[in-house]
């Protein structure tokens, strides 16, 4: 066990790295940061004493190398527009994005694998026609797309369902079912392809011809072995997840990161920005971290080829 | 060759009949959908293609006067504008057109880029193995893993949103794609006989991947680059929609619907003709995919 965890923890390091270094290049190339810092009319002296200030005079890979202590201590610069920690700043909208991805997320697995697991038993029903009907068209709507959808018939045609915000439970709806709807439509076609592969297995004839119960054959011996590719997926489309997160916060003005980042961007607040991505992706990489070593847990073959 | 033999052999055996021939109509049922893919998506290339011909009005060309017209069946729209006009007085049939255009072009360019740099990856990596091998996968690895719109954000803020970063960065998208299919499936077919014979008569390593190897990874990429044109049809105008991709004026639909975002609770078809065209034409793609992928590479999982 503490041999999986070493080896996925060495593995990891390289991805954190090589997004402190991508964010580095990023503001390298961003421009000269004392055009961006200092008022225009600031002279050359100011500029070369504010270099010399904030190391911006050193080499270039030393200046990385800073970069990355700084870090490895948790400062993530300061952001220009709020004058604190931008790590700070990020923190707070945190809650919010999980919020909505956690709401979506269990709104797409509690549907989608129901609807699947019936598509497959009810092969070419009409439930399955409609059911995969439903599923090409949520994989090719764009999801900021859906959520103006979304907005013009629930808010502004029935006005049911406040239009943008987040505080009450009414203002989580339009959201959380906006951005379920992909993964919805992956994880409803994937259950019900892995079902019709499982149910044509030799096992599940022996279940049947030993007079188990159609309910049983399916939820015990079908289901269990579908699942864990799906749960393989589900793991995989987090960042997809999250992406689709920042475009909901911006359509629905949802006060998570996705909207921190654009705000950033627009208030030209880089550290923001970059402090954003560098915590969002080692939080990524944290949670496959943890979903290869449950799975080492939970596998036993996946322990002995690690 | 020897998938070949087994579904022989599973053909000829009598109780598996009934399954196979439902799957034979199976196929067909999936290659007609491919058929309508194909109809969507030759509709959207022959507007964008055609879009001097078959636009009423340039893609910019304002009329103050009859600005934010609605469509031509609602109660004070005009047959001039029959999809409405914007806050502009720009004709929205007009513009939904043209940005066909943009939306096109750009996705197939980034598209063309990540298959040349992902293809030639995969192919090198796959043959030769090695550091280049285990370089290639890792980055594969690290950025699959990764919430790839944050970075495309971040990518495209910090840079200038020119259109070839925009391309880079949808082309950043795809390539690990390509690469990581090409790879493997040249890992399968460099251990077949004739790549053997190859080596054994003394063809150059060059030979040997453009004659041999390319060759029979082609069926996966061309299935590959349908499914990927969706994808990045998608990620352009998620950016344009963010300001981060095509700049107005260009026409995209992106750019259009943040337009529409705007004015989404007074002038509801703003929002609603860019994010139609958007889905026929991602829908005709992922069809069109579907229905290649069968005919070609019923096997191929992408």
């Amino acid at each position: 066990m503490a041999s999986v965890v070493l080896s996925r923890l060495v593995q990891a390091v390289p991805s954190v790295l090589g997004v402190t270094l991508i964010a580095f290049v990023l503001l390298q190339a961003s421009g000269d940061l004392t055009t961006l810092l200092l008022p225009a009319e600031a002279s050359d002296e100011v500029r070369a004493a504010f270099r010399r200030a904030y190391g911006l005079d050193e080499p270039i890979p030393v200046q990385y190398l800073h970069y990355l202590s700084r870090l490895a201590q948790g400062d993530f610069g300061r952001s220009f527009a709020y004058n604190r920690p931008a790590s700070q700043v990020v923190l707070e909208r945190l809650p919010a994005t999980l919020e909505l991805s956690a709401v979506a997320m269990a709104i797409a697995v509690a549907l989608a694998i129901p609807a699947g697991i019936i598509s497959a038993v009810r092969r070419n029903s009409l439930f399955d026609r409609l059911s995969m009907g439903v599923v090409l068209l949520g994989q090719s709507v764009p999801t900021f797309w859906l959520g103006m959808l979304l907005i013009l018939v629930f808010a502004v045609q029935f006005q049911v369902l406040p239009v943008s915000g987040r505080g009450s439970l009414a203002q989580l709806v339009l959201p959380s079912v906006t951005l379920a709807m992909w993964l919805l439509a992956l994880l409803a076609r994937l259950t019900r392809s892995g079902m019709l592969e499982v149910l044509s297995q030799d096992y599940i004839r022996t279940a049947r011809a030993k007079g188990l119960g159609e309910l049983s054959v399916t939820t015990r011996h079908a289901l269990r072995n579908t699942l864990i590719p799906i749960v393989t997926v589900i793991g995989l489309q987090i960042g997809s997840l999250l992406g689709g997160a920042v475009m909901t916060e911006t359509v629905f003005a949802w006060p998570g990161i996705g909207t921190l980042v654009l705000d950033s961007i627009l208030k030209r607040d880089y550290p923001v920005v970059l402090a954003a991505l560098i915590m969002v992706a080692a939080g990524f990489v944290l949670i496959n971290l943890l979903i290869d070593v449950l799975y080492a847990y939970l596998d036993p073959r996946v322990k002995r080829s690690a | 060759m020897a998938t070949a033999q087994r579904s022989l052999v599973l053909e000829s055996a009598g109780p598996r009949r009934e399954v196979r021939g439902h799957e034979t109509l199976r196929r067909l049922g999936r290659i007609r959908t491919g058929l309508v893919g194909a109809v969507l998506l030759a509709l959207v290339l022959a507007a964008a293609l055609g879009a001097p011909l078959l636009a009423p009005y340039g893609p910019n060309e304002q009329a103050l006067a009859n600005r934010l017209r609605p469509p031509a069946w609602a109660s004070d729209g005009t047959l001039a504008h029959v999809l409405g006009t914007d806050p502009l007085g720009r004709d929205m049939l007009s513009r939904v057109i043209w940005a066909a255009q943009t939306s096109l072009s750009i996705a197939g360019v980034s598209v063309l880029v990540a298959m040349s740099f992902g293809v030639a990856l995969g192919l090198l990596s796959g043959y030769y193995g090695g550091w280049l091998d285990a370089v290639t996968m890792r980055v594969a690895d690290i950025q699959l893993s990764f919430p790839y719109l944050l970075l495309a954000i971040a990518v495209m803020a910090l840079l200038q949103p020119t259109l070839a970063n925009l391309i880079i960065v949808l082309a950043l998208r795809s390539w690990v794609v390509y690469a990581r299919t090409v790879r493997g499936s040249v890992l399968s077919v460099k251990e077949r006989e004739f790549v053997e014979a190859a080596i054994a008569i003394g063809a150059s390593d060059l030979r040997i991947i453009v004659r041999h190897l390319a060759p029979n990874v082609l069926a996966p990429i061309i299935v590959i680059s349908s499914f990927q044109l969706a994808e990045l049809i998608i990620a352009e105008s998620s950016l344009s929609f963010l300001g981060l991709g095509v700049q107005p004026p260009t026409p995209s639909w992106g750019g259009m619907l943040s337009q529409g975002r705007e004015y989404l609770t007074t002038a509801w078809w703003l929002a609603v003709f860019p994010g139609l065209a958007i889905i026929l034409t991602v829908l005709g793609t992922n069809l069109f995919g579907d229905g290649l992928r069968d005919a070609l590479d019923p096997r191929l999982k992408v």
